[in-house]
């Protein structure tokens, strides 16, 4: 179904970000990470947002999990100011930040661990996050026994187990090879699926942008801006081939060539 | 190939024993073909049998020295740590203990003995003291390099889920430093020995320095030897000891490097 047929008015502003600048004040000259960047999020999208290196993303981000202070703007989860880490969010690093002592399994548990939640409780949940996710049998391996791809996906189970309804991801993916990468990628769209919360993804890899997302924020640099806000409509659950489809091309070219209008990727920073 | 079928500890156990073996066959060979005089190089064969002639009486004497090597480690450990979480968390601490520290630290405290003497007496509590201070540094510079060398990123995700200050140091810094804090113990054991046995030396009664000492004032030469290698057993033991607690409590750290090993 394509997302545009979902009612979404009233949950448009489920994350709104206005005004937003935030300054590095280094030896020197002052750098400007991000500059009036203004957007909104509807509840329950999945939201991407996709620039070069350098433009910023991951500092929104992180503005946006209330782990850094902007110098100036404002960010409302819900209509209340985040100055620090929101109680209902779940993030993903690009490394998978286990925490090599623990099993899997505690691993998981460790937002429940740090509310002071009785583990017992969500024991349950874990073990079917990471059945969900295909790793059932790993629940008392350790994380050095995991390949890549299935240690993130661990991190994948641990940001989703207290059951956000924000998940936030940032280029979570951008170490892994790409095969694991697609499986990755379908994994977590099926776990979305299942149940839809709110997803800010950041990627610099157009395809994975499009594949995953109901909208795409572009990202330019210096300052890191918002450029551009494309939705995208394809059926969903999008499979593999779908990046084989006209649709899918035509968001793809028309995204290169908002990047290209604003004098990148003729040396290419962004992938496809 | 051969190797491989054991565990790695017991292949380094079988390799140290080896070496060990053959320098005291070497010594032994050289002893007999240059037959230097007894009080400047004894046998290795005269060494064990000066040792097996007053067992309990070296035995005695070990204790002594292992009990104050202990104690003054076990001391150093624990102030060693809390020191150390209070460096790392505070600003007023790290400027004025942490300096404090590194000052003393290039006094040699071999040198403070004989204050100790004065001060506590020539029994087992002025040996714990220099064993105590002489081994505390390593583990505060060790732990606070730990604590400090903490994944950023992971510091992010305690913070992401709202974790106290109490809960990123139990569950997060204090796990992480467990690496540091061994390395650090390593050294702190030999450490503590040679504090101990400073302290015998300058004024004692008993422990394996004393023997050294009263037994080089009568030019025996072989007793002196048999408290060394007493010496050196006692070292060996207390460094695998802290090495296999090592094992024990970060069975992570350690897979990993076993890991790393098999591949290579």
């Amino acid at each position: 179904m394509g997302f545009a047929t979902r009612p979404c008015s009233a949950r448009d502003n489920f994350l709104r970000v206005e005004g937003l600048e935030k300054v590095y004040s280094s030896r020197g000259s002052p750098i400007v990470a991000l500059k009036d960047v203004n957007l909104s999020v509807g509840a329950a999208k999945f939201v991407s947002l996709l620039g070069p290196s350098g433009c910023g993303k991951s500092t929104l981000l992180r503005c946006v999990a209330g782990l850094e202070r902007p110098t100036a703007g404002t960010i409302a989860l819900r209509g209340d100011a985040v100055t620090t880490p929101p109680e209902d969010m779940g993030v993903v690093f690009q490394r998978d930040v286990l925490l090599d002592w623990l099993t899997v399994i505690r691993n998981i548990l460790l937002p429940a661990r740090i509310r002071r939640q009785p583990l017992d409780q969500w024991r349950p949940k874990a073990e079917r996050l990471l059945e969900l996710i295909g790793l059932d049998g790993f629940a008392n391996r350790f994380p050095w026994e995991l390949s890549g791809g299935m240690r993130q996906r661990v991190a994948i189970c641990r940001a989703l187990l207290l059951e956000p309804a924000l998940l936030l991801m940032d280029e979570p993916f951008g170490s892994l090879d790409a095969m694991t990468r697609d499986e990755l990628n379908l994994e977590l769209q099926r776990l979305w699926l299942a149940d839809a919360k709110t997803v800010l993804f950041v990627t610099h890899s157009i395809a994975e942008a499009v594949f995953l997302s109901d909208q795409i924020i572009i990202m330019s640099r210096s300052p890191g801006r918002v450029v551009d806000v494309v939705t995208v409509d394809l059926p969903r659950p999008r499979d593999l081939a779908v990046r084989e489809t006209q649709d899918f091309g035509t968001y793809v070219a028309r995204i290169r060539q908002i990047f290209e209008g604003f004098g990148m990727l003729r040396g290419t920073h962004v992938r496809e | 190939m051969y190797a491989n079928e054991q565990s790695p500890s017991a292949t380094r156990a079988s390799h140290v024993a080896l070496v060990v073996v053959g320098f005291f066959v070497l010594w032994q060979a050289f002893v007999m073909a240059a037959s230097p005089p007894e009080y400047l190089l004894p046998a290795p064969s005269a060494i064990f049998s000066e040792l097996a002639h007053a067992p309990l009486w070296y035995t005695s004497n070990a204790m002594r020295t292992v009990g104050a090597t202990l104690l003054g480690f076990a001391a150093a450990l624990a102030v060693g740590c809390l020191a150390a979480v209070g460096i790392v968390y505070s600003r007023l601490l790290e400027n004025t203990l942490y300096t404090l520290l590194v000052a003393l630290n290039s006094v040699p405290k071999v040198a403070l003995a004989p204050l100790f003497i004065i001060w506590m007496g020539t029994g087992l509590a002025s040996k714990v003291a220099i064993s105590f201070l002489i081994a505390l540094f390593v583990i505060v510079v060790d732990t606070v390099l730990g604590l400090r060398s903490v994944d950023p990123d992971a510091v992010d995700l305690f913070r992401s889920l709202r974790g106290g200050k109490l809960q990123t140091l139990l569950w997060l810094r204090a796990p992480s430093a467990l690496p540091h804090l061994f390395a650090g113990m390593k050294v702190a054991m030999s450490l503590a020995l040679v504090g101990a046995i400073a302290g015998e030396f300058v004024a004692s009664q008993a422990g394996l320095g004393y023997v050294i000492l009263a037994a080089q004032g009568n030019f025996e030469t072989t007793r002196v030897f048999a408290a060394i290698v007493l010496l050196g057993i006692i070292g060996t033991v207390l460094f695998f000891i802290v090495d296999f607690i090592e094992r024990l409590v970060c069975p992570w750290h350690v897979s990993h490097r076993g890991r790393h090993h098999e591949s290579s």
